[in-house]
């Protein structure tokens, strides 16, 4: 599709929506003989440069995952189980997911210092809402009939949560992990550039793109390398969702 | 459990009394001054028209709807306790099995709610198998199952702890004729050998007659009982049961009870507000 395109706009001489030539749209020989090249004069390979600093976001982007993750799991039990919390916090919950990922990170870098754990927490602020939301909706899905058999055993609210509603909500929660998990992966990647660092993917898109004129294919090369890191994190949940999940097949998103 | 003469009735209620606020603010007796006892062993049914508070009434049983007024005992002491001592086991007219667990697990979930030791547990569910003849099936996902046999391991979860009470809610109302008679006998089985005490709700006359020492016959709006019929068929009960001129006489006599007690659903609200039982309960869950 991309060489159809690339081709056909060449072809046709496309001005709008962008010129198609070699600069915006490298052929993907191109991109993909990249990872093949020297990342710089006598340098390693692109391939195994980009391999270890996507590692490094893998890691930043597994503990925003897993901390957004268990924050938006925790928020969606509290907000089920209290209406005042509910009323009282969610409202603010809505208003922090307004507020630009790039306006949050520089303050997060402040409080924690550059790091990947500050990047981690960035990661996790653009994780956890859709869990928040769809832990809530979940755990608000059982019926009415469930509760009552619950209610027929004098079972604890701990129990009720444990064997009724966090079960009932599962489904609802892995569709919103796998929201959250490439959006970690993004986040991982943006919260890298207020942090100045230079180990991650979010370092090498920054500065493949000042060197963009003189080569466009390592930043498209490197744009690759983050899809497949966001493809790869969507798959570990898909795959934890079948391990999990036994519902009848209507109710399995 | 072994009988004598004056065990504490399996059910008591005196004056019991209902009151569900509807949409729009009007107010509806689901149940007006219930009396009613029921004994240790007995098989009672609930027959009514809908809105005369029957489900209801389970409910109130069990504890799970706490009635305006009147007192409520079960197995001789207040039902709010009867139900914290896990005294009885309830059956709904749909089988309410949790779907992500197997049925095996279905079963052994009020096991897991006593704290039973997991091999306890599997011997116990595997017992109850056998009684409702699904030995085999241990592992499949309740939407792998037919509705009789998703009913089957509903009434297995609601024995599995050996309660002293069963509490059906036309438990058979949703299956087809032929699995409602196999069900109905496969209950009976079941409740001979269990010695518990079933209060069971139905719609359907042939089936109340059929299964109960006694129907109870309630009218709608205000929910009340017009007559209690004893029905003294010679136990156990077959499928030749069902052809004896007795059965027949009886089905008629509750039929008659039941048309005694109609008129008052007519002089309800108008045809196009109906209040079936199932919207007076929504209207109290929304609480």
């Amino acid at each position: 599709m991309w060489e159809g395109y690339k081709a056909m706009g060449e072809a046709l001489g496309l001005t709008w929506p962008f010129e198609v030539d070699d600069r915006t749209m490298p052929h993907l020989h191109q991109i993909f003989g990249q990872f093949f090249e020297p990342s710089r004069r006598n340098g390693p390979l692109l391939i195994g440069v980009l391999a270890g600093k996507a590692l490094f976001t893998a890691r930043e982007a597994a503990t925003g995952f897993l901390l957004g993750g268990v924050t938006g799991f925790l928020l969606g039990i509290a907000f089920a189980h209290s209406r005042l919390l509910e009323r009282g916090l969610l409202p603010y919950v809505v208003a922090s997911q307004t507020i630009p990922i790039l306006a949050i990170a520089p303050m997060v870098v402040v409080w924690l210092k550059a790091g990947w754990l500050s990047v981690a927490v960035i990661s996790a602020y653009l994780t956890f809402f859709p869990v928040t939301i769809n832990t809530l909706r979940g755990l608000k899905s059982v019926e009415p009939r469930s509760l009552e058999l619950m209610r027929s055993y004098a079972a604890s609210p701990w129990a009720v949560l444990w064997k009724l509603r966090v079960p009932a909500a599962l489904p609802f929660i892995f569709a919103a992990l796998k929201v959250s998990a490439t959006a970690s992966v993004v986040g991982a990647i943006i919260g890298e550039l207020p942090s100045s660092i230079q180990d991650g993917l979010g370092g090498a898109i920054l500065n493949f793109n000042q060197f963009y004129l003189s080569s466009p294919p390592s930043l498209w090369a490197t744009n690759v390398v983050a899809a497949l890191l966001g493809i790869a994190f969507f798959a570990v949940v898909a795959v934890a969702e079948r391990l999990v999940v036994h519902r009848a097949p209507e109710h399995v998103a | 459990m072994n009988g004598n003469g004056d065990r504490a009735p399996a059910v008591s209620l005196r004056g019991v009394s209902q009151v569900f606020t509807v949409r729009g603010g009007g107010r509806v007796a689901a149940l007006d001054e219930i009396d009613l006892r029921v004994e240790p062993g007995e098989f009672v049914s609930l027959i009514g028209p809908s809105g005369c508070g029957k489900s209801t009434l389970l409910r109130v049983i069990g504890d799970l709807i706490r009635p305006i007024g009147g007192e409520v005992q079960v197995n001789g002491k207040p039902a709010h306790q009867a139900r914290l001592d896990r005294d009885y086991g309830i059956v709904f007219q749909d089988a309410v099995l949790y779907d992500w667990r197997t049925v095996a697990r279905n079963i052994g979930l009020p096991l897991e709610m006593l704290g039973w030791e997991r091999e306890r547990r599997s011997a116990r569910v595997r017992e109850m198998l056998e009684l409702v003849e699904l030995t085999g099936f241990e592992q499949h996902h309740p939407w792998q199952l037919s509705g009789g046999m998703q009913q089957r391991v509903a009434i297995a979860r609601a024995l599995s702890f050996s309660p002293a009470l069963l509490l059906m809610d036309e438990p058979f109302g949703a299956l087809d004729e032929m699995t409602r008679e196999r069900l109905n006998n496969e209950l009976l089985r079941i409740w001979e050998r269990s010695k518990s005490t079933i209060v069971f709700v139905t719609h359907s006359i042939a089936e109340a007659v059929f299964l109960s020492t006694r129907v109870v016959v309630m009218s709608a709006r205000p929910g009340r009982i017009v007559d209690v019929v004893d029905v003294g068929l010679p136990q156990p009960r077959m499928a030749e049961t069902r052809v004896e001129p007795r059965f027949f006489e009886l089905v008629k006599e509750v039929r008659e009870l039941l048309h005694r007690g109609a008129p008052e659903v007519f002089e309800g609200p108008p045809a196009d507000q109906p209040l079936p039982e199932a919207e007076l309960l929504a209207a109290e869950e929304e609480r």
